[in-house]
């Protein structure tokens, strides 16, 4: 099965509004040491096994170096940020139990956390994406992602000034 | 048109040959059916050495969660009052599992199912579950089939067409 690797980045290294992946450039002899190539962490947070298991397949197929984590509802998505753990990207479900995805997001938010955090849910309709958007989200993708819209997200992250 | 991965090295070719045509037209079979959609094309394409049983592992996770959703929906029904609420929530569970599998009519039942659920009609939540049911079972012994045509063609030496 795919690697699930621990958040890595420490408080520390990463400020508040930055999101940006530190790239290696190769430089010569006498440069400045090229800064370490960072991988993308990804959390997964849906409350059903399978749809975490195809999301992590997925996220390990993008072509995009990346690490990622899993969280069966809100709250352990949350408690994850509250114990210094960071990532670059959440995958938020909608309906979950104990805390769902408005929720975790709007606690996300309101902790200061700026990973960009892209809804993904069952509700198709426009009114119920909006609401969703409205509690904080990047942007919000229905059921399932295709591995073409997690590139997209992915390399955007990647390339994000 | 299917594709194939890799080359056939050991059966004779035209018995792997039949096996793959078999595989296809069976595969296409349910497509045209209804029962599966392009998205359990996609999952199979996930599927590669490092996870070489993705498809039956989610089948496998697909049918333990929709065994469990149909459990909470039979019992949530039985309940008086009829916690229709509840029952949406895990039908919605189901809709969202199902799109993701590939499970185009269970997803379509699903669907009903909700309407069934917003208008608080028992009788129509009571068929669906059934209907539900009973096509979780189609579902589940068609892809069996499907898994056990894949495990001959591997076993004869043969690759697994990937439908395009």
């Amino acid at each position: 099965m795919s690697k699930q690797v621990a958040g890595a980045a420490s408080p520390s290294s990463r400020s508040a509004g930055s999101r940006k992946a530190e790239m290696g450039d190769g430089t010569g002899v006498g440069s400045t040491p090229a800064p370490v190539k960072k991988k993308l962490s990804v959390l997964i947070v849906d409350d059903s096994s399978m749809i975490r298991t195809i999301h992590t397949i997925l996220v390990n197929r993008v072509g995009v170096e990346v690490e990622s984590k899993v969280a069966e509802n809100g709250k352990v998505a949350v408690d994850l940020f509250r114990s210094g753990e960071s990532f670059d990207v959440v995958l938020m479900d909608w309906e979950m139990p104990v805390m769902n995805g408005i929720e975790a997001t709007k606690e996300l938010r309101n902790m200061g956390v700026d990973s960009m955090i892209v809804g993904v849910t069952s509700h198709s309709m426009d009114t119920e994406k909006d609401t969703f958007m409205a509690a904080g989200l990047d942007d919000c993708y229905g059921k399932p992602l295709s591995i073409e819209i997690l590139k997209n997200i992915l390399q955007k992250m990647k390339t994000d000034d | 048109m299917p594709r194939f991965h890799g080359q056939s090295n050991h059966a004779p070719v035209d018995i792997v040959n039949q096996l793959q045509k078999q595989y296809v037209d069976y595969l296409t079979s349910l497509f045209h059916e209804g029962v599966l959609d392009d998205q359990f094309t996609q999952l199979q394409k996930l599927q590669d050495e490092s996870n070489p049983d993705f498809t039956v592992e989610v089948a496998t996770l697909f049918f333990v969660d929709s065994d469990k959703l149909i459990n909470n929906m039979a019992a949530a029904l039985e309940r008086s009052p009829v916690d229709f609420k509840q029952v949406d929530a895990d039908v919605h569970q189901l809709k969202g599992s199902s799109s993701s599998i590939g499970a185009m009519r269970v997803k379509n039942l699903c669907i009903t199912f909700r309407s069934f659920c917003e208008t608080q009609s028992y009788e129509g939540c009571l068929i669906c579950l059934q209907q539900v049911k009973n096509e979780c079972a189609v579902l589940k012994d068609k892809l069996q089939n499907l898994f056990r045509m894949e495990q001959q063609i591997v076993g004869a030496g043969g690759s697994v067409p990937l439908m395009d």
